[in-house]
């Protein structure tokens, strides 16, 4: 599996850390109450099929990119920095 | 049709005509009052023993595929009670216990080897926390002794004791550890089942679980609709996709692991041996293949096969521990599709919904909990309560914090386990 970084281009996965679903990045509020925290931190959608995924860039610029990608194939499909993603 | 050493014979001499198909293809009934979705080794299990420890008869076992095609085809085959924590150590305890009874429960081989464990350590503080452990074992009614150096190197002299980065300190063994064979335990279940009633559908996928007022009433398949008293899913590796039919999200990752077999080789290898610091661990099966395999590619995944750089790691993970296994050719690698939890233990537990219960959550150890889990299932199913080796599984633990289960220490998010 190659990610396209969107600073660095076509990279191994080998310098990435995988952090897990992009909902990381819709944190709720302090005061959101147990429900949406348990959302939030540990109940997932779990998709068979297109996911979107946080991986840091941990091994080139050390930017949080948002990996859009199949979990049937691995085939990357489109990547983004997390700060537009989040905007 | 029971088997014995006699049968063999008898077959053996008179060409082999008399076997016959070890469970029926029955059509699926209308209405049953337990249907278990999921015909894997787990969804075999709680069927078995819903029948066998609870007089329970009318029940069928739904599976998309064919029986043994999941997990239960596609793991390493080992069988431990190795665990530390409450929650964990009492319930393994409980499956190794029925494993060692299971060939002749079942009437079917399934070539269950006690042959022994050893997680190597390579530190004085790695040797503290197998000491530890050992004890946890030992005082939970199982087995462990602890080994040293030289222990080892008695048992296991092929090992690179001139490693400098991870040096040989001794292991932790599990005299009762070792292997079975994976397709016949499945075969096993299944024919043990069948045999006392219970319905195996195949070809037979769940497409929608029909709730009513908080209560199942059933499902629809592809093959029409099936009411039922009570709906049971154990759908380990599609079990997101399961829940999400009954509108529920669960505190699951699906990851790839990825194994490794090679050609059969004369017996080399007499234990299972695991060394966790290079994510490495070996087996030999009774076909003579070396069976081994590592860590998690890390990264979510239902392709049922890995990326190279794992292949990579692992081989040379092996290469370190044990330079003998470098000219075995590798004939297959394959990837299982893990049901990863937050703190790395399974769930075994009722939903917010009447009569739908849920069992997921294996992470890496399936296949040993077989017993242990379709046991104490069939107990939460049948009665309502927990079954006293399964009182930690809860759904709930990690909203409440309560009976979290972190065997590894390193916290109850995913991604750590």
């Amino acid at each position: 599996m190659r990610i396209t970084c969107p600073h660095c281009g076509e990279r191994d996965h080998r310098e990435f850390y995988y952090k897990g679903h992009a909902l990381a990045l819709d944190r709720p509020a302090a005061d959101a109450g147990e429900a949406a925290w348990d959302d939030y931190v540990h109940l997932r959608e779990n998709p068979a099929g297109v996911t979107r995924d946080l991986w840091y860039h941990e091994g080139g610029c050390g930017a949080w990119v948002v990996v859009t990608r199949s979990t049937l194939t691995h085939k990357v499909l489109g990547t983004e920095p997390a700060s537009e993603a989040r905007a | 049709m029971r088997f014995s050493g006699l049968r063999v014979l008898k077959e053996g001499l008179t060409g082999n005509k008399g076997w016959r198909p070890h469970w029926r293809d029955p059509e699926p009934k209308p209405e049953y009052d337990i249907v278990i979705i999921g015909g894997g080794g787990h969804g075999l299990s709680t069927a078995y023993y819903l029948a066998r420890d609870h007089g329970l008869k009318n029940i069928a076992v739904l599976e998309r595929g064919y029986i043994g095609g999941g997990n239960i085809g596609r793991n390493t085959t080992i069988v431990r009670a190795n665990y530390f924590l409450q929650g964990n150590s009492e319930f393994y305890s409980h499956s190794l216990k029925l494993w060692e009874g299971l060939e002749e429960d079942l009437n079917y081989n399934v070539m269950h080897s006690q042959r022994g464990i050893i997680n190597l350590f390579h530190s004085d503080g790695q040797r503290d926390a197998a000491a530890r452990r050992g004890n946890m074992m030992i005082s939970q009614g199982d087995d462990a002794i602890l080994l040293g150096r030289e222990d080892l190197r008695k048992m296991v002299p092929y090992l690179n004791f001139d490693d400098l980065r991870f040096p040989l300190y001794g292991g932790l063994y599990h005299p009762r550890g070792g292997t079975a064979r994976h397709d016949a335990v499945a075969w096993g279940y299944a024919r043990g089942a069948d045999q006392r009633g219970v319905d195996l559908i195949q070809n037979c996928e769940v497409t929608g679980i029909d709730i009513e007022n908080g209560q199942v009433k059933g499902v629809q398949t592809v093959r029409g609709p099936i009411r039922a008293k009570k709906v049971a899913m154990v759908a380990a590796g599609r079990s997101s996709q399961v829940a999400a039919m009954a509108g529920m999200r669960l505190p699951i990752e699906s990851h790839i692991l990825q194994a490794f077999v090679t050609e059969g080789l004369k017996p080399v290898i007499d234990n299972v041996i695991t060394f966790g610091m290079g994510h490495f661990y070996i087996s030999q099966s009774d076909k003579g293949g070396l069976v081994f395999g590592g860590d998690l590619d890390f990264y979510a995944s239902y392709a049922a096969r890995g990326n190279l750089p794992t292949v990579e790691h692992v081989m040379e993970a092996g290469m370190a521990l044990m330079p003998m296994i470098g000219k075995a050719k590798v004939l297959r690698s394959w990837g299982g599709i893990m049901d990863m939890s937050p703190d790395g233990s399974p769930i075994i537990d009722k939903t917010h919904i009447d009569g739908l219960y849920v069992n997921c959550g294996w992470n890496y150890g399936g296949f040993k909990a077989v017993p242990g889990s379709g046991s104490v299932f069939a107990h939460l199913i049948a009665t309502g309560n927990y079954h006293p080796a399964s009182t930690r599984h809860r759904l709930d633990r990690f909203r409440t914090g309560r009976s979290i289960i972190d065997e590894e220490g390193k916290g109850s998010q995913h991604n750590l386990h």
